[in-house]
């Protein structure tokens, strides 16, 4: 006790330095949560208020460091802190009251476990003495959330709030990144104490190694030099990991091909012809026959997930694997790996490029990923009379800025965004690709333009994924937050109808929407917006769209057809391999190899 | 063997699976069982026996879980737990020597025709009667996996009525100490 003692009086006479308010007067806890906010740097939360939570928001509306953005409903709360996260990297905070509120922020908070994402979710509970009572708006979020979180707590003494804060912002950011969720009662909002902010991060069961193996670095470089035909396969790891520097070095000294996953993108620039796109269900041709006739694959933060490796038995079966992740629990999850590296990829990147050298011998293997490349090449038709969504995607990166953001929903208009536009810049295109929640787009674009008040930010959306949180659009006009949204608007569900014309016979289970005038949505809600359908229209309007003050909605409506045209091409059937991959209409690659009598 | 890298092969090859004996230390906080119960069903792992109590430091729980799985299926299992904030260590006992015992509490059937029975085999195991009514023993044994399986199976068919088990303890043989 006598320590502590000297710590609290140590911080009255910090204050009294400062002229602040000083910490050795009570507080009440809804302050001291705050402030412990304030100190962790936090500079925006996302947050709806309820009965258990709107002591909180009291202490907020008199904070001069935290700008409080009310979305319109919790999981917008979610995605758009999660949009700040996934631009800056920092914590994005999303608070909620309890019971339904903390629910709906459920999806929001599994889609930045599965992508990891550090986010801060802070919801009020019922008071104390009745919690287990099944009082109103009770609901056991931390219970409901196990399976959810990186950590939770539920603070049961005022007193933690200091330390409880601090511990799940660091958890949340350090290591591999995630959701935490810190769930408060309401009587402790409202109990005063005399707070003690100096604490200490104490966490014997948290230690992330971060540091690589120096003899599995070596070894790794040894099958590099071994290697005949090596290849880099990238994902978010890069990006969370902020290694996207080390890697362009990494493969300017080596010359080694790369390809990356969905949540990699950005990583490496796409326009370099070291550069094979994107692998996976969707990915380039290209992408997936190189990977599967590599000897050797470098993978970088990676998870190996099915939608990349497709039928597992089948993925890459004469590779040697390298696998750097800071998460031991995702090495040898799926693949077995024969050079496991466990630790930062940023520092194990470092580490190769000190020891790398320029490849040699891997010349035959180049060429022949370019005749790939030139043959199968990632491309879309144009049509006279209707709009092609490819070609809004692609004229959309023309007219935009060079260091535009770029957020999407799921859907058909998410792979043709991964396809189309050639992203060059780590946290530049937000996806919710672990997860695949429908609604992402607008507010994860909604917390990145708060991120980045001064940069474009577009949300190119499906119409299906706008009306699942497009209630965000009020919020957008009433903060004055101009993030642009791209209705890629078809009636349909198109990747499901999509599914259901290449596997069900074109029955339809339930997957037309109807006709809708976004544009007209957009103006009730007091935000500028058009809407369009013939080609001609689209270059004008994407200007006007950018040129834009505030936030903007362009509806682009497009007929949906079961052709292969108004399908995303190419695509490796669900639980399929390489070789099934869908070109067109008629043929697999496998077909198309075996009439060009082509071995594989 | 082309593809014998991949799981879901090695899984179909692989049909006997070997039992882990998992000691865990975890800071005693309420949940940490939840959070662990979670990651073994929403996982598909199944535990066959759970022991929780605490250590000399009150606020560290240790664990014993046994479960099955090949070699794989432990790895992850040992992994995700180590990826929990609130669990400090995970040590598979079976990778080394290691002592393990059990007690079990079994309420017998003790008519006449088995009562003396029943009071043989409780002194070849060295098992103690610690209660005893007109037509019951209720009797405590202590040993291994081998010991009590051995003592129950001589034990059922005179007629088990109540078992309880307390689920496996385990620790290394030696010098080596999990602390």
């Amino acid at each position: 006790m006598a320590s502590r003692k000297t710590t609290s009086n140590k911080i009255i006479d910090i204050d009294k330095g400062k002229g602040k308010q000083s910490a050795g007067l009570p507080m009440k806890g809804r302050d001291i949560i705050v402030k412990s906010l304030e100190n962790e740097g936090v500079e925006v939360i996302f947050g709806y208020p309820g009965g258990a939570s709107m002591e909180i928001h009291q202490a907020l509306t008199l904070s001069k460091k935290i700008r409080h953005i009310l979305p319109r409903h919790e999981q917008g709360a979610a995605f758009a802190a999660a949009g700040y996260a996934r631009t800056t990297g920092r914590v994005g905070v999303c608070m909620a009251t309890s019971g339904p509120g903390a629910t709906n922020l459920l999806t929001g908070i599994m889609d930045s476990k599965m992508d990891s994402i550090p986010l801060l979710a802070i919801t009020g509970q019922v008071p104390a003495p009745v919690l287990g009572t099944d009082a109103f708006q009770e609901c056991d979020v931390v219970g409901g959330t196990f399976p959810m979180v990186k950590h939770s707590y539920l603070v049961n003494n005022i007193n933690d709030i200091p330390s409880i804060i601090q511990e799940a912002v660091h958890i949340a950011t350090t290591g591999r990144p995630g959701p935490v969720l810190v769930d408060i009662p309401k009587n402790l909002q409202q109990q005063e104490t005399i707070p003690n902010f100096k604490v200490s991060l104490n966490l014997p069961g948290y230690k992330p190694n971060y540091k690589p193996s120096p003899q599995q670095v070596k070894k790794a470089m040894h099958a590099i030099r071994e290697a005949k035909r090596p290849i880099i396969y990238a994902g978010g790891g890069i990006i969370s990991g902020e290694a996207s520097d080390e890697l362009r070095k990494f493969i300017e000294i080596t010359g080694l091909p790369i390809t990356n996953t969905v949540m990699g993108l950005g990583s490496f620039p796409m326009e370099d012809p070291l550069s094979l796109h994107m692998l996976g269900m969707h990915g380039a041709v290209y992408a997936n026959i190189a990977i599967n006739h590599a000897d050797l694959i470098i993978a970088l933060g990676v998870r190996f997930d099915d939608r990349v490796t497709g039928k597992l038995a089948e993925f890459c079966p004469n590779a040697r694997y390298i696998h750097v992740d800071i998460d031991p629990s995702e090495i040898n999850k799926n693949v077995a790996i024969d050079v496991p590296i466990q630790g930062d990829v940023k520092l194990a990147l470092k580490m190769m490029c000190d020891q790398a050298e320029h490849k040699e011998g891997i010349g035959d293997w180049i060429e022949q990923l370019q005749g790939w490349k030139e043959e199968f090449p990632l491309a879309y038709e144009l049509n006279e009379k209707s709009i092609v969504p490819q070609h809004v995607i692609t004229e959309a990166q023309r007219l935009a800025n060079d260091d535009v953001i770029v957020s999407v929903g799921v859907g058909q208009h998410q792979m043709w965004t991964a396809q189309f536009w050639r992203f060059h810049t780590p946290r530049t295109f937000m996806s919710s690709s672990g997860l695949g929640t429908m609604g992402f787009g607008l507010p994860a674009a909604m917390g990145a333009q708060v991120a980045h008040p001064d940069r474009q930010v577009i949300n190119i959306d499906g119409d299906g994924c706008f009306l699942m949180n497009i209630q965000e659009l009020q919020t957008l006009k009433i903060e004055n937050i101009p993030v642009k949204s791209i209705v890629l608007n078809n009636a349909h569900l198109g990747m499901v109808a999509q599914w259901e014309d290449r596997f069900y016979d074109s029955l339809r289970g339930h997957t037309y929407i109807g006709d809708a005038n976004f544009a007209e949505i957009a103006a009730a809600f007091g935000v500028a917006g058009e809407t369009i359908t013939k080609p001609e229209e689209v270059e004008p309007a994407l200007k006007r769209m950018l040129a834009h003050k505030g936030p903007y909605v362009l509806d682009v409506k497009y007929p949906y057809n079961d052709q292969s045209h108004g399908h995303v091409i190419p695509m490796i059937p669900g639980g399929g391999a390489y070789l099934d991959s869908i070109l067109d209409a008629d043929s697999n690659l496998r077909q198309y190899w075996d009439k060009k009598g082509v071995e594989y | 063997m082309l593809f014998s890298r991949h799981k879901t092969y090695l899984k179909l090859l692989s049909i006997q699976f070997m039992q882990h004996t998992i000691s865990v230390l975890v800071i005693n906080k309420f949940g940490v069982l939840s959070r662990i119960a979670g990651l073994f069903s929403g996982r598909g792992f199944n535990i066959e026996s759970l022991n929780v109590a605490e250590t000399t430091d009150p606020n560290i729980s240790r664990m014993t879980i046994v479960t099955r799985g090949d070699e794989e299926k432990i790895e992850q299992i040992t992994k995700q737990l180590n990826k929990l904030i609130d669990i400090i260590k995970v040590i598979d006992l079976t990778e080394e020597n290691f002592v393990d015992r059990e007690m079990i509490l079994v309420k017998m059937n003790a008519e006449p025709r088995v009562r003396e029975e029943i009071l043989r085999i409780v002194e070849i195991f060295r098992a103690k009667v610690v209660d005893v009514s007109s037509a019951t023993y209720t009797i405590e044994i202590t040993g291994d996996q081998g010991k009590i399986q051995g003592f129950l199976e001589l034990l059922r068919p005179l007629g088990i009525k109540e078992l309880v088990r307390s689920g496996r303890i385990a620790m290394s043989r030696g010098m080596k100490s999990i602390n």
